[in-house]
């Protein structure tokens, strides 16, 4: 079994972004990071360099996370540049040390957007993703007096169309990989999910309008199809979805 | 105080209906004028924020993550049960009630589940409507699939991700409502007590986890949409952030807490591989539709699974539960994993683990079909362990997964406290003793989308509610208390971290209070808990202080309270002298093995209310009578 095979422990060298608070000025600290299990998560082992700050009597590094299995999308940081690390189609909490050799340095970063602002370390405060949605990433039913749900038949190739864009988890990584901080990979997925299937058409016009409005106030940056995003995208949501996002956007001026 | 579960009368059919009729309602005009207080946006608590926004109430929502749409919900991957007989297969409302009945071994409240299947319908209606992407037949219909505890196709699911879809369409109409400004949601707080006032539930105190700052919120009516405790024992699939910490608040102001001692152990897991971890993965119970568990025939036999031959492998639950093979429930799963890595036939490194082999499936099937089921799921397994699911066996163990004990509520969803309503994973109500798989989505949604909307509308019609504001005095003494406690947490300065305790407690609880529990080992619990607990207030370590982002501090408040909570679990595990579900005391088996219940003694729900930090807690019991199935010995053979 490769997992026993492959079994060992490293020591890094960490250079971590901190900074007390949004308006304060943060540097790279250096920090070691010794006997490391490469079975571990890569937030386990911070959670490792954490127990030993935190026993010395010295600030831990703050890190969001929460489920731990690539799903909620509350982790992320830049990691040797790269917003969740090396591996393709990886949340930073399904990274494993695995991936990393004995004495690597690792740079660990916060996303950076004009869009995003730095809480603590590497926690940034997302909340503009929230508010996108807002303006319209939904249909507008309430609960009750919905018809069966077999009435409206989609087709198979719709629906996993669909289900492709809706694997988003708005982590903000494809912003974080922006040149521009653009987070048009974002709007995409959500505007191509509710307008694949028939339950969206309604009020795909006015969802596109408005969530690309909302979207320009909000600070994001221009779409410019440097495809950084779909590279660090932990689901592999396609760029695709972005022509898609295009054409319903110009679709909607003509109505 | 005597328990009254204010169950309707008439036939179990009619009883949800004439509910309905017989609750008073709040005319469209005075809904504004009530404020709520929803905290948590899982599935239960999203979907009752919207809806309670759509009805015209003013609601102030509340989660610890950043964004609402991060709850833990988002981690369930199977599917969502509905009895919409859509497979043709002989399903109805009372199959469902039926099997969730008898999955839960007996021990849950026969009204409040039929309800849950009557509603399972209009679920999956209104996830579609609001454009959750369910798996479709070419056709373009809804497919289904099966799932364990039950012998019909009955589960929704989108690919291996049905609770992030389902949650993000209660997101999606929480947003809507949030924009409409009829929900103002408040991120990043965390609720450390519950505010009472003349005995009603009228306020929360949360901590801003961004600054530090202690608020206080008041409100007609409280909400607990908080999800399980299942990280009392350290090691869980629950997400890093999910705690006791609100529903414990809640118990120590007066809420019943019922039967803390059913946990559910999920049969398919990721095996524990070290000391460091930080939580366990599960692999979702649809494998088993599949996969076939196995372990090898001789005890110790350490070869590679490919190396093992048909004739040398057992497949346990197959043979054993020849009707129901690999999809018995996941207590039955669970113990009989553990039982073959008791009897040295676990298999990987630290023999406490079973193989799951998908060899046969993807020989009948092809490897895009089963790609196309489990796709994701094979993914992260190879992530995780580096192995290839597609080439060699799945290992897989059993780990905590869902607590089906919760704050007592009554049929109206409301706990012993006037006016604090409890739903989801949170209450106690609809599982029973175990619950079998896809029904905690079905739960959640029907908690939040159809059954609160109604219920809380009754109360808040027949109730007096004096004017309340955060100025007044139970306010201030409530965040002071909370304050104080945050002051003593950061001033202990011991030695050890908050995981370290953590972790230790978790030890406790796996050990004497896991899969498989005993009165000596329960015992023994209680001393080292009690232990622990006292050592914690003298030697823990939390660093920063109150008044900023301090993770620290989060997890170290959370962790005082699972300490005093495990000490309750334990309790109720002590007194519960059978086993049914997920309590199983080794004392009381059958032959083969299975729970043994004691249905003369312990056919009732097990409610504690808190008695002070140095009594043990007040017992009540609420009898369940069942007018409509027989109680009988569970079998899946």
């Amino acid at each position: 079994m490769t997992q026993s095979n492959g079994k060992k422990n490293i020591n890094l060298t960490l250079k971590v972004w901190r900074q007390v608070g949004p308006n304060v000025k943060g540097r790279l600290e250096t920090y070691q990071a010794n006997n490391i299990s490469t079975d571990m998560s890569f937030l386990e082992m911070l959670d490792v360099v954490n127990e030993e700050l935190i026993i010395n009597h010295r600030d831990p590094i703050a890190f969001d996370h929460d489920c731990r299995e690539g799903i909620c999308g509350m982790c992320g940081a830049v990691v040797n540049g790269r917003a969740h690390g090396p591996e393709k189609g990886t949340t930073l909490c399904q990274l494993h040390m695995r991936h990393f050799s004995d004495r690597d340095t690792v740079v660990i970063e916060p996303w950076r957007s004009r869009a995003f602002k730095i809480i603590k370390d590497l926690v940034v405060d997302r909340s503009a993703l929230d508010v996108i949605i807002q303006a319209g990433g939904y249909i507008s039913v309430s609960a009750g007096g919905t018809p069966d749900a077999n009435v409206i038949p989609v087709p198979q190739e719709a629906a996993e169309k669909a289900m492709d864009a809706a694997a988003c988890i708005g982590c903000g990584a494809c912003v974080a990989a922006c040149p521009n901080a653009s987070a048009m990979l974002f709007v995409g997925a959500k505007v191509s999910h509710l307008a694949l299937l028939p339950q969206g058409v309604p009020e795909a016009a006015r969802r596109v309008l408005k969530m690309v409005q909302k979207m320009d106030e909000c600070g994001f940056g221009n779409c410019t199809n440097e495809t950084e995003c779909e590279a660090v995208c932990p689901k592999e949501i396609s760029i695709t979805n972005i022509a898609r996002l295009n054409r319903e956007y110009i679709k909607a001026g003509f109505l | 105080m005597q328990l009254d579960s204010k169950v309707p009368g008439g036939p179990l059919s009619e009883k949800w209906d004439k509910h309905l009729f017989d609750l008073k309602l709040v005319n469209p005009a005075n809904k504004r004028k009530f404020e709520i207080i929803v905290v948590g946006t899982g599935l239960a608590g999203g979907s009752a924020s919207a809806t309670l926004a759509e009805l015209g109430y003013n609601v102030k929502t509340f989660c610890i993550q950043d964004s609402p749409r991060r709850a833990h919900s988002i981690a369930a991957q199977g599917g969502i049960n509905a009895a919409k007989n859509y497979s043709n297969d002989g399903d109805s409302v009372w199959r469902l009630f039926y099997d969730t009945v008898k999955g839960g071994d007996y021990r849950s409240r026969e009204a409040n589940v039929y309800r849950l299947a009557q509603v399972s319908n209009n679920i999956i209606d209104q996830c579609v409507a609001q454009g959750v992407p369910f798996a479709r037949e070419y056709g373009g219909l809804l497919a289904n699939r099966s799932f364990g505890g039950a012998q019909v196709s009955r589960t929704f699911y989108a690919r291996g991700q049905t609770g992030q879809q389902l949650l993000i369409g209660a997101y999606s109409a929480l947003s809507r409502q949030i924009a409409a400004g009829k929900v103002k949601m408040f991120t990043r707080r965390d609720m450390l007590d519950l505010v009472l006032v003349n005995g009603k539930a009228r306020g929360i105190v949360t901590r801003n986890l961004v600054n530090g700052n202690i608020e206080t919120h008041a409100a007609d009516a409280v909400v607990l949409a908080t999800g399980g405790y299942g990280n009392t024992f350290y090691l869980s699939t629950n997400a890093m952030a999910s705690n006791v910490s609100a529903a414990y608040s809640a118990y120590k102001k007066g809420a019943f807490f019922a039967n803390p001692c059913y946990t559910q152990i999920h049969p398919t897991c990721i095996p524990v591989h070290g000391t460091y971890q930080s939580k366990l993965t599960l692999m979702s119970e649809s494998l088993r539709n599949d996969g076939r568990v196995w372990v090898p025939k001789n005890p110790g036999d350490k070869r590679l699974p490919s190396q093992i031959s048909e004739s040398e492998r057992d497949y346990y639950l197959e043979n054993k539960y020849p009707s129901f093979g690999n999809l018995v429930p996941r207590d039955v799963a669970s113990r009989n994993a553990k039982l073959q890595c008791d009897q040295g036939k676990g298999v990987g490194e630290t023999g406490l683990a079973v193989y799951l082999d998908f060899k046969d499936a993807i020989q009948r099937d092809g490897k895009d079909v089963i790609a196309k089921k489990y796709g994701n799921l094979f993914q992260m397994y190879e992530k995780i362990t580096a192995d290839n699911p597609y080439e060699t066996p799945m290992m897989i163990y059993p780990a905590v997964h869902y607590t089906m004990g919760g704050l007592w509520v009554d049929y109206n969803l409301m706990s012993t406290i006037p006016g604090l309503f409890v739903l989801g994973e949170a209450n106690f109500s609809d599982h029973g003793a175990n619950r079998l798989g896809a029904s905690a989505l079905m739960q959640g949604l029907a908690d939040g989308y159809f059954i609160i909307p109604y219920t809380i509308g009754g109360y808040l019609a027949g109730t007096k509610l004096e004017k309340v504001s955060t100025d007044d005095a139970g306010f201030k003494a409530t965040a002071e208390d909370v304050e104080a406690r945050i002051k003593k947490l950061l001033s202990i300065g011991g030695k050890r971290t908050v995981d370290d305790f953590h972790r230790q407690l978790g030890n406790i609880m796996w050990e004497y209070c896991g899969m498989a529990r005993s009165a000596k080992g329960l015992t023994k619990a209680k001393d080292l808990i009690a232990e622990l607990r006292a050592e914690f207030w003298e030697n823990v370590l939390v660093s920063g202080s109150g008044n900023q982002f301090n993770q620290s501090l989060e997890k170290a408040g959370h962790v005082a309270d699972f300490i005093e909570f495990g000490k309750l679990m334990v309790l109720d595990a002590l007194a519960r002298k059978e086993s049914c579900g997920g309590h199983f005391n080794e004392d009381y088996q059958t032959e083969e093995n299975e729970a043994k219940r004691d249905d003369e003694s312990f056919c009732h729900v097990a409610a504690w209310e808190y008695a002070g930090d140095e009594n043990e807690p007040n017992f009540q019991k609420e009898a369940l009578n069942f007018e409509n199935v027989t109680l009988t010995q569970r079998s899946y053979k």
